[in-house]
């Protein structure tokens, strides 16, 4: 399966990385080879196997319904660009 | 040409737990920005979800009250996309194998019959966090205490046929997810929120038009009004020639239309996947049957026993279950000494009027069960009639503390005894002898004159069936 350079385009701006058009054909040709890799493991007969999505046996931990965090609002803003009135400030969204 | 309307929807029920989904922070709501919003919820480098396993609780609480399948094995994936809202980029959700798989829910109907509606899927995943768009004059402000809240989304086949059947599953959802305690029903806070997919095609296709998905309907009224709207709107696209596009659309309620919403289109590739840093959850039978013990008796089982056991009229039965907290201040006001009906009639009638006139729902209300239930026991009994039930509940309402208390300081004790209300009718009769004369000439009418006037001189107390009796014995003989 070969990717064109407008769904490698696309994928980019889904995860919101900019792309130099130059590169669009050399990246195309990468994730492809990605891909064929993953066309050869889908060869594999999976008959009755049951699909894993993740490794190990364990299953979830669940942990018990209680607040156990106070409010650190003023460190965990510390770091942020951009805080006023308690909001973290971003550039405007306009719907 | 006539047209069908098919309409889906998806429910968003925040889930009534004391910590988020996948961190310890609170989620009570109305906190100031960002104070219950902990590194996980802001989603910094590092942190690792742990499961709340309150949330898992109740999406099976919800299985078992709609007949459904629970995925004994659930897996948590990454839904993801951008908004500053979401910090870490994507959602964790549930795609391919969610927790609550087909189930079903019996609608009542404004007619009064019933409709199953088939129950897709419910999943568990997180709620965003919120943007503040008119605070601020440059910049668009985010609180981050409701991202993380665990959300029930409960998606429903596309099985309503008009805004009132959506309406009415929608509103069965609402009793039902407060019935079993795992949501507070609260639309004004966002905690139950309705997406609808709304198509239309012609009488008679089976294949579904396309559709549109309203969103941001924060009440019942809405619902069926963006729906009317979006019915009407697809039906001048298609009968003008044109054609319906997939869209997600706003409800304006100003405006009373709904609106395309072209943001959110282009983004809808979500590239979900299993999320890696949470493990399959495994519900296991042994946590199933501990669930299915602490379950409430459900809303259409009581529904049933009302009618059954207690005698109610359907109607009756319906109103009084109408949510968990009114059927349960109901049994409590039942006595022996009294039929359940005496208490239903008093409940659907006096009480409810008098919430519907000071606007108070149920928890607001200033009497309790208990007291209700020494009333109508004094009613029963004969103490007081019906009429001074009034008076007695007019007093408890402003904060007397029993009816036996009220009749004894009012001196409300209902006059039974045959010889004083004689007494009084004897007193009536000869202060009025015109009116006696005309009865006795016909005219039927003048008895209730004649009631009022002896009830007067009893000061409302005398015992009404008995004042009735010897009325027309004294006129008649």
């Amino acid at each position: 399966m070969a990717l064109t350079t407008d769904e490698v385009r696309s994928i980019a701006h889904l995860a919101r990385i900019g792309l130099d058009e130059a590169r669009l054909s050399e990246l195309a040709t990468d994730l492809s080879t990605v891909l064929e890799l993953v066309e050869q493991m889908n060869s594999v007969d999976t008959t009755g196997v049951e699909p894993m999505a993740h490794p190990g046996s364990s299953g979830l931990r669940l942990r018990a319904d209680a607040v156990t965090e106070e409010n650190r609002r003023e460190a965990l803003q510390a770091p942020a660009p951009s805080a006023e009135d308690g909001y973290f400030l971003v550039p405007r969204v306009i719907e | 040409m006539s047209w069908e309307v098919v309409i889906g929807l998806e429910i968003h029920a925040q889930l009534a737990t004391q910590s988020k989904i996948f961190s310890g922070a609170s989620t009570a709501f109305g906190a100031e920005p960002n104070t219950q919003a902990c590194a996980v919820d802001l989603g910094l480098p590092g942190v690792l979800p742990v499961m709340n396993a309150a949330a898992v609780e109740m999406a099976v609480k919800f299985a078992l009250a709609t007949d459904a399948e629970i995925g004994r094995t659930s897996v948590f994936a990454r839904k993801n996309y951008f908004y500053p809202d979401l910090p870490k980029g994507y959602q964790i959700s549930q795609m391919a194998l969610p927790i609550v798989g087909e189930g079903k829910v019996a609608v009542m109907q404004s007619d009064g019959t019933e409709k199953v509606v088939g129950l897709t899927r419910a999943h568990l995943e997180e709620d965003a966090g919120k943007s503040v768009h008119d605070q601020f004059s440059d910049a668009t402000g985010i609180d981050l205490n409701r991202a993380g809240t665990p959300l029930l989304e409960i998606v429903s086949e596309p099985d309503m046929r008009s805004s009132a059947e959506a309406v009415a599953y929608a509103r069965q959802i609402h009793s039902l997810v407060r019935y079993i305690d795992i949501c507070d029903g609260n639309m004004q806070e966002g905690s139950f929120r309705c997406d609808a997919n709304v198509s239309i095609r012609q009488k008679g296709d089976t294949e579904l038009g396309t559709r549109t998905e309203i969103k941001n309907v924060n009440s019942f009224r809405f619902l069926e009004r963006a729906i009317e709207f979006e019915i009407e709107r697809q039906i001048d696209v298609v009968e003008g020639g044109g054609t319906v596009v997939q869209e997600t659309r706003l409800y304006d309620a100003d405006k009373d239309e709904t609106r395309s919403m072209r943001s959110k289109e282009e983004a809808n590739d979500y590239r979900y996947f299993p999320d890696p840093d949470l493990p399959p959850l495994i519900v296991e039978e042994s946590f199933i049957d501990s669930v299915r013990q602490g379950m409430p008796e459900l809303p259409q089982a009581r529904r049933t026993r009302f009618v059954e056991s207690l005698g109610l009229p359907a109607a009756d039965a319906a109103a009084l279950t109408v949510d968990r907290q009114t059927a349960d201040f109901f049994e409590a006001t039942l006595d022996e000494s009294f039929k359940p009906r005496l208490a239903a009639n008093w409940m659907t009638g006096e009480l409810f009027a008098r919430m519907n006139k000071e606007d108070v729902s149920l928890d607001a209300v200033p009497v309790t069960a208990e007291q209700v239930k020494g009333m109508l026991i004094r009613m029963q009994d004969g103490t007081i009639s019906a009429k001074t039930g009034k008076q007695v509940f007019d007093e408890l309402w402003n904060g007397a503390a029993s009816a036996d208390a009220v009749i004894a300081d009012k001196g409300l004790k209902q006059i039974s005894d045959t010889g004083a209300i004689e007494a009084m009718v004897d007193e009536v009769l000869a202060a009025n002898p015109g009116q006696v004369e005309e009865y006795r000439g016909g005219k039927d009418k003048l008895m209730s004159f004649f009631v009022g006037q002896v009830m007067r001189a009893s000061k409302g107390k005398a015992n009404p069936a008995q004042l009735n009796d010897l009325l027309k014995k004294k006129l008649e003989g």
